[in-house]
């Protein structure tokens, strides 16, 4: 036991040495591969070694920081220090749809894109002030142990595990769909065996050694997915306008964007309609919805347990605080580089896509074409003849198909999200390798994330279900193992899920920061800040915070029509909304067979979805009002019952000061 | 004023300011993003820039400053660890 607490004392002192070889280790190997690539190797191999060879290092990591102890399992023996804490952080925070969809959503929304940078960095400051350094003092392994103390006992416990999985379950079966995708696309292999291949390489990381090894993975993974993403965006900047920094340089790219934007309009190849300039506001988000979708991530961000935990693992309060910053200065480095790629992006395609003929489309087009990524007059880009039919059809020509011309129009292309970071090596003429680089990226960022995700539920479920609410005496080694059972039991089931590409899943991501805020984030807040906070209030308030989002969520989402009648009064909707509404209700009704039934109703429902708000909230903001609520309801409670004793009282004063120990101390 | 009360009510101070530039960076300056659009730098729309970059650099510096401030505030009470 004593040298094994010395080798990772070692390890903890050297760590400055060893992720500087790492990096070092890792450019070289960047370097051997181009060369390789060169030499004739072909680009599948590259692929290959680049995802296996990565792969290979986080599962090595993984393997040596294996534990036995309840603290290194838990918290990683509190001796991370902020620095690597925060990479770490970055790493579990970035996920594969940040990594690979983040520019993408900022080429299609423009500057209402926006809102996702905002609320994704804001909301530290709330885990720094408010939230995080309290936590740290008090000492839990879990977000529920602090719940379950503050707000007496199993049953906050219990609602505190509830939100929690309610909203990092779809988030991890995302990461999982995510890693299978990019393991498919680069390399591929088959979707369905994908995901097991991403399982693995996630269970490897986390499995022996827990929150010791995940962290030592994190901060491996967020120097390859940061290298990976800055590298294509540094070189595209410097080919384009000299400089290697494109935080600077797309400026000149957005002014490019306007005026190409004014010029498609006056020629005809956009129509004024369809087109939304890059830089004006509020063009897909109405105020509301822009300013409240960003409060809702922020809070949401506070909020999720898989991000608390990490400043559980800092060696001191102080640490933890910093450790916040560090954080937000190693996700700032990506998020600010994203509208980069966007405008980049974007430039490339009004430039050399739109306008041109048919013939004479940049060979990218048709390579993510032909898997399904790049859409022109409607279908799949993968051959000129595919899309000059489409083109015909949909002008009406009816000529000779050998001399038809056409020029791409704006409202001809369409392109996935996803394409905007994976082609850019490829648009700036880099050599395969770069593409790899990318895949390993991407890679990366979700596998880091479904770590720290897959080790807040099965926490949760091994240290607050199991071992507070079941059995109290459990020996150590037969919580760890169930620790580890229950791990690979919710990957599992995590990895089932997203084999079936669960369409609805992945759009219920953004529900998870909803959730979390509106269930969570007032006990947290008010837990540490106001002492007169209660049981009562606590668990009511959580319950009213969670159950109204829930509410919202699901009831405007899957019982649109339902909805929509029973609060018309508080939709936005206008008098020809409603019109229609009642049109299609009635064209539902009268409609004469099952088939034409079925098409009535998914019309209705369609178009009771834009409508079935309150005062015009997207579902997305839904903790716009849990939020309120959750707080209104734990004042109010907490006011109408009894204050909590002075030793709990005692207790809020001992987090609220640095000094002294922890008040969770695991009695070993 | 025992030196716990005057520990937090600093605490609580330096809570509420953050919080106040937390506000003014997270939502106050882009409720005037068309205005301040106005105003071009190195092809940049000010407006823009504040919620590409701009708000961003503030939250970074300002958990940097907001980490090392507690820490002083701690010292002062003899609040801080070690």
């Amino acid at each position: 036991m004593a040298t094994e607490s010395k080798a990772s004392g070692d390890f903890v002192s050297n760590l400055g040495k060893i992720y500087g070889y790492y990096t070092g280790g890792f450019f070289l190997f960047v370097v051997l591969l181009a060369i390789l690539e060169q030499m004739g190797v072909p680009n599948k191999i590259i692929g290959y070694l680049f995802v296996f060879l990565t792969l290979a290092v986080y599962a090595f990591i993984g393997i040596i920081t294996r534990t036995m102890q309840v603290g290194e399992y838990y918290v990683a023996g509190r001796r991370v220090p902020a620095f690597y804490n925060g990479m770490a952080t970055g790493a579990d925070w970035m996920s594969g749809a940040s990594f690979v969809g983040m520019a993408g959503t900022l080429y299609a929304l423009g500057y209402d894109g926006l809102a996702f940078v905002l609320g994704w960095t804001g909301g530290y400051v709330l885990v720094a002030v408010l939230i995080a350094p309290y936590l740290r003092k008090f000492g839990a392994y879990t977000v529920p142990d602090f719940l379950s103390e503050r707000f007496g006992g199993n049953f906050a416990r219990f609602i505190g595990v509830v939100v929690l999985i309610c909203c990092s379950f779809t988030y991890v079966t995302a990461q999982i769909y995510a890693t299978g995708i990019i393991a498919s696309r680069f390399l591929g292999i088959d979707f369905q065996v994908a995901v097991f291949v991403g399982l693995i390489g996630i269970l490897i990381c986390s499995m022996l050694g827990g929150m010791k090894a995940v962290t030592w993975t994190q901060v491996a993974q967020y120097i390859v997915l940061i290298v990976a993403y800055l590298i294509p965006v540094v070189v595209l900047s410097t080919q384009k306008y000299g400089l290697p920094i494109p935080q600077l340089t797309y400026g000149q790219a957005l002014q490019d964007i306007t005026a190409r934007e004014g010029q498609m309009i006056a020629t005809g190849l956009a129509d004024a309609k369809s087109l939304k300039p890059h830089l004006t506001p509020f063009l897909n988000y109405d105020p509301l919805n822009y300013f409240g979708l960003i409060l809702c991530l922020m809070v949401g961000t506070a909020s999720l347990p898989h991000i608390l935990m990490r400043y559980f693992t800092t060696p001191s309060v102080r640490e933890a605080r910093k450790s916040v910053a560090w954080s937000l200065f190693f996700i700032f480095l990506l998020y600010f580089t994203a509208p980069a790629y966007a405008a980049f992006a974007k430039l490339e395609v009004y430039n050399n896509v739109i306008g041109q003929t048919l013939a004479s489309l940049p060979q990218w087009v048709y390579t993510y074409g032909n898997i399904g990524l790049v859409k022109i007059c409607g279908v799949d880009a993968t051959t000129v003849d595919a899309i000059r039919d489409a083109c015909a059809k949909l002008v009406g020509y009816t000529g000779d198909m050998a001399s038809f011309v056409h020029q791409l129009r704006h409202q001809d292309f369409a392109i996935n999200n996803d394409v905007v970071v994976i082609s850019t090596p490829e648009i700036a003429g880099m050599p395969y390798v770069i593409s790899g680089l990318v895949a390993a990226g991407g890679l990366a960022a979700a596998l880091s994330t479904a770590d720290g995700l897959l080790l807040a539920i099965a926490n949760a479920l091994s240290h607050d279900i199991y071992y507070k609410m079941i059995d109290r005496n459990a020996p150590t080694g037969r919580r760890l193992v169930i620790a580890r059972v229950l791990l690979i039991l919710v990957a599992l089931a995590a990895a089932m899920t997203a084999r079936t590409k669960p369409a609805d899943i992945l759009s219920m991501v953004a529900w998870a920061f909803s959730l979390a805020a509106a269930g969570l984030f007032p006990a947290l807040v008010l837990g540490v800040w106001w002492k007169r906070a209660n049981s009562a209030g606590a668990v009511l308030g959580m319950i009213a915070g969670f159950g109204v989002c829930l509410y919202y969520l699901v009831g405007t989402r899957y019982f649109a029509p339902h909805f929509y009648e029973t609060w018309s009064f508080l939709s936005h909707a206008s008098a020809d909304a409603a019109a229609k509404y009642q049109e299609l209700k009635a064209a539902y009704a009268s409609a004469a067979d099952e088939a034409a039934k079925t098409a009535a109703w998914a019309a209705l429902d369609k178009h009771a979805q834009s409508i079935a708000t309150w005062w015009g909230v997207k579902n997305i903001s839904a903790a716009l009002f849990g939020l309120p609520v959750g707080f209104a309801v734990m004042w109010i409670v907490s006011l109408l019952t009894p204050a909590p004793s002075q030793e709990l009282q005692d207790m809020i004063d001992n987090i609220r000061r640095p000094r002294g120990d922890m008040v969770l101390a695991e009695k070993t | 004023m025992n030196e716990t009360e005057r520990h937090w009510s600093r605490t609580k101070g330096l809570m509420w300011a953050m919080l106040i530039i937390w506000l003014i960076f997270g939502y106050g300056i882009h409720y005037f993003v068309k205005q301040l659009n106005e105003i071009v730098i190195a092809g940049f729309p000010l407006g823009f820039y504040m919620a590409a970059q701009g708000s961003l650099i503030v939250f970074v510096l300002m958990l940097f400053f907001f980490a090392s401030r507690q820490d002083a505030i701690d010292r002062d009470s003899g609040m801080a660890e070690d």
